[in-house]
């Protein structure tokens, strides 16, 4: 899975559908532009914005907040959107964000079987694996096959609560803080909350792993 | 709808494979089309729930087909069409052909944060919550043939209420042009056995976002 044409058409065709797709689009972008519906310098700093200011570092740094700091913990799991309002990450966090803790017994993973509704403002735009078909089918049904998909294995007594974001309230995983993480500051604590950790297909990184 | 993008549960698909490194973008064209989606969605030709639909209402062979981004592309291009905004001809020159319709709104440089902050979703109640935090209550079994944010798995099946969210807009109304039609909105959450069967794992629950028009009150 590592560099073949990771198949997210689903066509094993990712040459043509490019090709195709690429005049298609540029097409229709030109009719939209000529007919005075869009600015492409507009849709350029959409562009630029999701590729360099959103994405799960802003989320990482949540979560690395309410492990040092009690009173901010509670204030996200009570109203995440607040929370992280008060932040003032450049993604302006809208509405109905939820964050949900795992703790020693429960274990939370999100997903979208109907679409693919992500918290954008808090972890960029999704990965293509949460937006497919395996996942979406899978996760409601079979969440410790999914888990193991990703090499996470949990006690079988540990609880797999599944948020299937049907509405739009939006859902952010603050997983558990690592072992061996005593006296770290925030900034450091970031670097080991993964993007996957905060969908919870996967746990917080442990300190070695992410020594340099 | 009863369509293939109503997933959960579904058996065949494969294994999940996440991709190392994976890129914002896989190509170009690929941003064009989000960047595209974002400044339509914000001149109110559409709501959001009409753009969910507009991908749902594709073929299935072509949802199943078609990436992510192209299943975006191919819906824009389908409610351009249908409001006339733009027209088949254009499409296949590559060009206006004739001059655009008047939009309420207008992305422009100035205003980008408005589209990189969600809409708020939340409107007034006219009425309490018929539901509480606690009560059992079943999903009911509607099939309705347009747009809909009830799973098909959950249908029939009996939950308990864990969070109110308050009212929100109406996906199933608002995306078929009937207004928002405010509706009370709740967590109700599942016991795995009880959605899959008996074999099912007895550790797992399973909660969805249920508008109150889904449920029904279980009598114990």
């Amino acid at each position: 899975m590592a560099d073949h044409d990771h198949d997210h058409d689903g066509s094993h065709d990712h040459g043509s559908e490019l090709s195709e797709m690429q005049l298609r689009v540029r097409a229709l972008e030109t009719v939209l532009t000529e007919k005075g519906y869009v600015d492409p310098a507009a849709l350029d700093v959409i562009i630029e914005t999701y590729e360099t200011k959103i994405g799960p570092r802003n989320g990482a740094q949540v979560v690395a907040k309410a492990w040092t700091d009690p009173a901010f913990k509670q204030r996200l799991l009570a109203d995440a959107s607040a929370a992280v309002g008060s932040l003032g990450h450049e993604s302006r966090v809208g509405d109905h964000l939820i964050a949900v803790e795992n703790t020693e017994q429960v274990h939370n993973m999100i997903v979208c079987t109907l679409c693919s509704c992500y918290p954008w403002e808090v972890l960029g735009l999704p990965p293509v694996w949460y937006k497919s078909a395996p996942y979406r089918s899978r996760a409601v049904k079979d969440p410790r096959g999914v888990l193991a998909d990703f090499g996470v294995r949990l006690a079988d007594d540990v609880e797999i609560r599944v948020w299937d974001s049907t509405a739009e309230t939006r859902y952010l995983v603050v997983p558990m803080r690592p072992a061996g993480t005593d006296g770290w500051s925030e900034e450091r604590l970031a670097q080991l909350v993964t993007r996957d950790s905060m969908i919870g297909t996967a746990l917080a990184a442990r300190p070695r792993d992410s020594a340099p | 709808m009863n369509g293939v993008h109503d997933m959960g549960g579904m058996d065949g698909f494969g294994k999940v494979e996440p991709e190392a490194n994976e890129p914002v973008f896989h190509a170009p064209w690929e941003a064009r089309v989000l960047a595209m989606n974002r400044a339509m969605g914000a001149t109110g030709a559409w709501n959001i729930d009409m753009s969910r639909f507009s991908r749902e209402a594709l073929a299935p062979a072509v949802y199943l087909a078609s990436s992510y981004y192209r299943k975006w592309f191919l819906g824009l291009e389908q409610m351009l069409l249908e409001r006339g905004l733009v027209d088949a001809d254009e499409i296949a020159a590559g060009h206006a052909l004739r001059s655009g319709k008047h939009l309420k709104r207008k992305l422009t440089l100035a205003d980008i944060g408005r589209v990189l902050t969600r809409g708020s979703f939340g409107r007034p109640a006219s009425a309490p919550p018929r539901f509480n935090v606690g009560d059992r209550v079943r999903a009911r079994n509607i099939n309705p043939p347009t747009h809909t944010r009830l799973p098909r798995y959950t249908r029939g099946h009996v939950g308990r209420v864990e969070r109110v969210h308050g009212c929100h807009v109406f996906p199933d109304t608002a995306a078929v042009g009937q207004g928002e039609h405010p509706q009370w909105l709740y967590t109700v959450c599942f016991e795995a056995h009880e959605l899959w069967g008996d074999d099912a794992d007895p550790k797992v629950k399973v909660s969805i976002e249920a508008f109150e028009p889904y449920l029904e009150p279980v009598v114990t």
